[in-house]
């Protein structure tokens, strides 16, 4: 992975929607940069104004203010010609995989090249070669209706490489499918990016999708940019309260923590898939009580997060820390906030 | 009745009724076709929102749809002498049918891209479609089924139309039926033109139905 150079930047950039019932603001004041080569996250709360932000990527959406540079390039300096050329260099795939229906999987992906003017024996060469790289060589003649929904969103990814892009927006792309089909299609997405070194950015609402492919993340919340960072480093150590509450599992509520000495694990894939917590019950002779837990084993490193309450006893607790953090894992104690 | 010189009208009928109406699909089509087109791309949440065009377009469509056909017919007389130069017979007949069928193909075609999913465009667009592009290559090919369907609905209304026509001496088995029925009370040859007609309606729709289905990959 080549990263280093920033890809697409974003200055300045706010969004207003005019309405019957008045100016909907939806962002305000957008500024990061998305470097060449890295898988870059976008997270917020539903209606945070993400699918916004990623169509004024590619200019679908012309920002209030602001711009966007793309490969330096800004696109409000460009002619409507020149934006429909450039929009060619950025695939994009959606939630609802939008695949032509009436066409099939072949002229799917060949549809692009056609609209870049590629002739056509030309194009299905291309097109072939790419549902090879997406495994889908022989649905080639199958509709979309006749595919599952993570073969519509193989489909989509190679019909957003056609033109060679230099990024791949993805809006929630996997947010309709369950989760082992997203595996499959984040381990795809993986696989583009470290083969091809496509910039990749990842909308999304939900945390375990970026923990799992993205290297950098930024928050939005409440129309503007809450944190950017290395998601290792905000899922450890959240800054904002809206981070807390993307990294804290949804529906639990802040105050179930209160009160009582809590505990937050983060297995960050740094330790192995051991059942820590049961070995701590064993070596200490005390139980836990379990709070929330969601980890997940990904390639043989443990990926998530556990909530354990600590036994009254202090020092107890403050020796069952130490023991997690023995085992190489982040630790820390949630009081009064989260 | 079944002598030579009744069948031989009927024949001909039959063939004029075909003529009258195919002819005026045709060319129903090729002014509402393009109304349509207009009226989805400049809706609100269209390709190219133009709200003043679309009011004005509209308004016109839906004036003309709220004339009575067989008011239509008598109204556009004058128009018809202008441009075929007689007002009788299935040629003539075609002008009011093209008039009185345009806006309703217009409201039918704008129905069917109204269907195609937004999603899909937005894909369009994200890869640098144009406008035109969207139109002949995602709107149009997506809503083909729904576009054919109403092309058999269209044809099928045309037809009834033309039978209408009749009463203004517009030929065709509409025009034998009035003469030969309506004032001379020869119901038998009314019947079995109102039996053709069915017919007609019958096989049209029925292709139509057909190839809607086939056409569709939907499932
Ligand atoms: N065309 C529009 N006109 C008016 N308001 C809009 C428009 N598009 C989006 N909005 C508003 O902007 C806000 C952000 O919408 P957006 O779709 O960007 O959110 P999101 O973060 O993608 O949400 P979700 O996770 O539900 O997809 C919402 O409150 C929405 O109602
Ligand atoms: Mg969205």
């Amino acid at each position: 992975m080549r990263t280093g150079t920033s890809l697409i930047q974003i200055r300045g950039l706010s969004k207003v929607f005019q309405s019957s019932s008045g100016d909907v603001h939806v962002l305000e004041d957008i500024n990061l940069d998305i470097k060449q080569g890295e898988i870059f996250g976008i997270i917020g709360m539903s209606g945070a104004g993400k699918s916004t932000l990623v169509r004024c990527l590619n200019f679908l959406e012309k920002p209030t203010q602001g711009t966007v540079f793309f490969d330096n390039q800004d696109l409000s300096a460009l002619s409507l010609k020149e934006l429909y050329k450039i929009r060619q260099s950025m695939g994009m795939i959606f939630q609802q995989f939008n695949l032509l229906m009436q066409r099939n999987v072949l002229r799917n992906v060949c549809f692009p090249l056609e609209i870049a003017g590629i002739k056509k024996k030309e194009a299905e060469e291309r097109a072939y070669e790419l549902l090879k790289l997406v495994g889908l060589s022989d649905k080639a003649h199958a509709y979309p209706s006749q595919l599952s929904g993570g073969q519509k969103q193989r489909v989509a990814i190679a019909r957003a490489l056609a033109n060679n892009p230099k990024v791949i927006l993805c809006d929630e792309a996997t947010s309709a499918l369950d989760p082992a089909t997203t595996q499959g299609v984040l381990a795809l997405l993986k696989d583009i990016n470290n083969r091809l070194g496509i910039t990749i950015v990842i909308i999304t609402h939900e945390m375990s999708v970026v923990e799992e492919v993205c290297q950098r993340v930024a928050i939005i919340d409440n129309k503007r940019i809450a944190e950017v960072g290395y998601v290792k480093d905000i899922f450890t150590k959240p800054t904002t309260d809206a981070a807390r509450r993307l990294v804290f599992p949804e529906g639990k509520r802040v105050e179930h923590f209160t009160g009582n000495r809590c505990c937050r694990i983060v297995f960050d894939g740094s330790s192995s898939f051991e059942p820590v917590i049961a070995n701590m019950v064993l070596e200490f002779r005390q139980t836990v009580n379990i709070i929330f837990a969601d980890t997940k084993n990904i390639d043989g490193k443990a990926f998530g997060q556990i909530v354990i309450q600590l036994p009254e006893d202090k020092l107890m607790g403050e020796k069952m820390m130490a023991y997690l953090r023995n085992r190489g894992l982040t630790v820390e104690e949630v009081h009064d906030f989260v | 009745m079944f002598d030579p010189v009744v069948v031989k009208m009927l024949a001909l009928g039959f063939l004029e009724s075909l003529y009258m109406t195919l002819i005026s699909s045709v060319l129903a089509y090729v002014i509402g076709l393009p109304l349509g087109i207009i009226l989805v791309v400049t809706d609100n949440g269209g390709i190219k929102p133009a709200p003043g065009l679309n009011r004005v377009l509209g308004s016109i469509i839906n004036l003309l749809r709220s004339v009575p056909f067989l008011i239509l017919l008598i109204t556009v007389i004058p128009i018809t002498r202008a441009i075929v130069g007689t007002s009788i017979g299935p040629t003539a007949t075609i002008v009011p049918l093209v008039i009185g069928a345009s806006p309703f193909i217009a409201r039918l075609v704008e129905t069917s891209l109204k269907e195609v999913d937004k999603g899909v465009i937005e894909a369009a667009q994200s890869m640098g479609a144009s406008n035109f592009e969207i139109i002949y290559k995602v709107m149009l090919p997506e809503a083909r089924p729904s576009l054919i369907l109403g092309a058999a609905f269209s044809v099928t209304t045309i037809l009834g139309y033309s039978a209408l026509t009749g009463f203004v001496g517009g030929g065709g088995l509409g025009d034998i039926a009035i003469r030969y029925g309506y004032y001379r009370y020869q119901t038998d040859i009314m019947l079995i033109t109102v039996v053709l007609l069915v017919i007609i309606v019958q096989v049209f729709q029925e292709i139509g139905m057909r190839i809607a289905k086939l056409s569709d990959k939907r499932k």
